[in-house]
């Protein structure tokens, strides 16, 4: 008795600590994907028919064992890149995601350079 | 020297911005889903208002033109567009497969006895669900597929005129 006891609280705490992480990656999914029937918002922040169908379609992927991306590949493939808030790597967005390391690498280059010219200045 | 560099970046970086806002501009933001044309519809379960009849892959392949329109009894516009639906199920290259979004069968079938019925097939999607896999987001909305399941046109909104006439050209 005792041990069907343990079994069945395992079970259940189990049980609770998946829903709660289902959970944690549903909020996730939710806050990336655009409400495209709504102005600015996601679909974690709008009560529109559109996007309490899309939840309950994240929530039967998950349940399925789909993936993040496995989802988002879905929804990408019937809505197209503007359904997702951070697109992914394509030849289209290639200067959006590589600008800021350029702009960083430059800065460094930059502080680099004026620090061996001051290092020279001293020297002299 | 290091003036002349200052002022040729931030040149630069104006011209960017400029050229960025440009663009923007000129690009057309209103969002659609125009790019599922060519793309074709698989893995769909589709019902019958009853839930007792199954439509399959295989029965649409047998059409030659099917026109899936997403509608329901509660939606304006649906409405609106109904007079052009009869019209287009006049003609036998076209089979208009209904999908009756989120809502309630004894609704349905008293807007199709009031306005008339031109689907040869009518499924039911109460929960929304089976609109997903077509990229629907708003009813009412409209897929033209050949018998390779493949989207010709989609229509994002009722029907017009001008799509009716857009139709007709395609299945001619």
């Amino acid at each position: 008795m005792k041990v069907l006891m343990i079994l069945i609280a395992l079970f259940l705490s189990t049980a609770q600590v998946l829903s709660k992480e289902n959970e944690i990656i549903e909020t996730d999914i939710y806050k990336n994907l655009r409400c495209l029937v709504c102005q600015g918002q996601s679909i974690a922040e709008s009560n529109s028919d559109f996007a309490q169908t899309i939840k309950v379609v994240i929530k039967d992927k998950i349940s399925e064992g789909k993936s993040q991306n496995e989802i988002y590949d879905f929804l990408i493939s019937k809505y197209g890149e503007w359904i997702v808030y951070k697109p992914r790597f394509n030849k289209n967005n290639l200067l959006l995601w590589l600008m800021p390391y350029f702009i960083f690498l430059l800065g460094g280059v930059i502080i680099l350079n004026n620090l061996k010219k001051s290092n020279n200045k001293k020297d002299n | 020297m290091k003036l002349k560099l200052i002022i040729s970046f931030i040149f630069v970086v104006a011209i960017f911005v400029v050229t960025v806002f440009f663009i923007s501009l000129k690009t057309n933001n209103k969002y659609d889903t125009k790019n599922l044309i060519g793309q074709s519809i698989s893995n769909f379960n589709l019902y019958s208002l009853k839930h007792n009849v199954r439509i399959t892959e295989e029965n649409l392949k047998k059409n030659k033109f099917t026109l899936i329109n997403f509608w329901a009894s509660w939606c304006g516009p649906c409405r609106k567009e109904h007079p052009t639906l009869i019209s287009l199920s006049n003609n036998h290259k076209l089979k208009i497969l209904g999908v009756n979004f989120k809502d309630k069968a004894t609704h349905a079938s008293k807007f199709l006895k009031e306005l008339g019925n031109p689907y040869y097939f009518i499924a039911s999607d109460i929960a929304g669900k089976t609109s997903i896999l077509f990229g629907i987001y708003g009813i009412p909305e409209s897929i033209l597929i050949d018998n390779n399941l493949k989207i010709i046109a989609k229509f994002i909104g009722p029907l017009t005129t001008e799509d009716y006439k857009k139709i007709i050209k395609i299945i001619k």
